[in-house]
């Protein structure tokens, strides 16, 4: 199962974000494996239409995902994934 | 009952003031760091509301039943799949821009009005919310809607007849003011007597500018709009505005317009230079009140900077309670008065750029 960690500026709004691990084979299914486990922290990297948010990146161990729209980048068991924001604005 | 607290939402998170013995004091702020779009209390429950535009994680919606001692993250409105704002532009919520209870008889309801332009309603007090499609669904949208200050249409006014919760106004830039007498489920344009320069046919039935519309609760045929262009006024509803600004003076251009809760004739308006400006006409900022229906227009500068003033005051950033009003500026400045304006107390020169303010 690939391993998820968070950016700790998400931890301000889930205080009890950890590393998770999530049955996905996909970015978009690691999405879903997210919100199962914290419903309502995907509306925090997603848009209503489920593309990746401007200001959020994904990297798949050391490399960015490719397709922010429909997040069909595979996954696979070992993979570490990497939620991190970028860092913009004054 | 006079107004005892003040919500303000700020370009760095909801600040609270509340009045004491000695006068309005700052009492503490909530999300610090955050802007927040509005602030807003449900004077049907006590609720109070703070609608996030949270940079980076996107737009949020925060629900509090005890005054701010704590808050819960309700799930923000969502467009439909495959909607969209124009063809090939999917809709997707980018800010909420307007607040507002259904009535009072009506428990649980409020409205959110949002860029891209969609109107959404919950039943259940923010559990869930749907979009109308009444609104959403009129024909011109696509093609004759557009954005103003932002980049998409947006909903910035929502105004619930006190007298019939079916009867509805909003408030859009660009686009106008739509009404509905059913509820939502079908909408008029209301834009009648409103002359927009920018467009190819300044009189056309939709793409005007209102920047702020308000309904008088004492007299509800009586309403407002700071347009782009002018300040307009109707007494019948919206069936037809009429230009009321001053031809000489600078009771024009602005964002923010406020009514006396019960004289349909009285309102207040705040100006600045328009459109590429943006600062207070002259460096001096004042506020222009008219008793007699916007036929003459008095300025109001007791207490208010006269030199060296950038302020601008934005759409929801005035407020009014009786004879008390108040408002915040771009610039982080925090205006009272308790006699309708006549003179004006500075309560903080150092807030963040503020968005709304609202006397609870």
């Amino acid at each position: 199962m690939p391993t998820v960690h968070f950016t700790p500026a998400l931890k301000r709004f889930r205080p009890d974000l950890k590393t998770i691990e999530v049955i996905a084979a996909t970015v978009s299914e690691v999405v879903m494996g997210i919100e199962a486990n914290y419903p309502g922290l995907s509306a925090y990297l997603v848009e209503d239409n489920g593309a990746l948010r401007q200001h959020v990146n994904i990297f798949i161990n050391d490399t960015f995902i490719r397709d922010r729209k429909r997040l069909s980048d595979r996954v696979s068991a070992g993979d570490e994934v990497h939620v991190i924001q970028a860092l913009s604005g004054g | 009952m006079s107004a005892k607290t003040l919500l303000l939402g700020t370009r760095k998170g909801l600040v609270v003031y509340r009045k004491k013995k000695s006068g309005w004091r700052f009492d503490r702020d909530h999300f610090l760091g955050i802007p927040v779009s509005i602030a807003a209390s449900d004077p049907r429950s006590g609720t109070w509301w703070a609608m996030q535009d949270n940079g980076h994680w996107g737009v949020k919606l925060q629900r509090s039943q005890n005054e701010g001692k704590t808050w819960i993250e309700v799930t923000a409105p969502k467009y439909p799949e495959g909607e969209e704002v124009k063809a090939g532009a999917p809709a997707t919520l980018k800010y909420i821009w307007a607040f507002s209870t259904g009535g009072a008889d009506q428990d649980g309801r409020i409205y959110i009005g949002t860029d891209p332009g969609g109107l959404f309603v919950s039943d259940d007090n923010g559990d869930t919310f749907e979009l109308n499609r009444g609104l959403w669904d009129v024909p011109e949208r696509k093609e004759q809607w557009f954005g103003g200050g932002r980049g998409d249409p947006g909903i910035h006014s929502i105004i619930v007849d006190p007298e019939d919760d079916r009867h509805i106004y909003v408030g859009i830039s660009c686009a106008g003011v739509y009404e509905t007498k059913d509820g939502g489920k079908s909408w008029q344009h209301r834009n009648k007597g409103l002359s927009s320069y920018f467009m190819p046919n300044p009189t056309a039935d939709v793409g005007h500018d209102p920047h702020r519309v308000v309904m008088c609760p004492g007299d509800p045929a009586k309403m407002w709009q700071q347009n782009h262009v002018s300040i307009y006024r109707t007494v019948n509803g919206g069936a037809s505005w009429k230009d009321v600004s001053q031809k000489k003076g600078p009771a024009k251009f602005g964002f923010a317009v406020a009514v006396d809760e019960d004289d349909g004739n009285t309102a207040w308006v705040i100006p600045g230079i328009k459109d590429e400006y943006r600062v207070a006409v002259d460096h001096a900022l004042c506020v222009c009140r008219t008793e007699d229906g916007g036929k003459t227009w008095k300025k109001l500068t007791k207490g208010l900077p006269q030199q060296a003033s950038y302020d601008l005051v934005y759409r929801h950033a005035l407020d009014i309670d009786g004879d008390t009003l108040a408002f915040g500026t771009t610039t982080g400045n925090l205006y009272m008065s308790d006699n309708r304006g006549n003179k004006w107390q500075c309560l903080n020169n150092n807030l963040p750029m503020v968005y709304s303010c609202e006397f609870v």
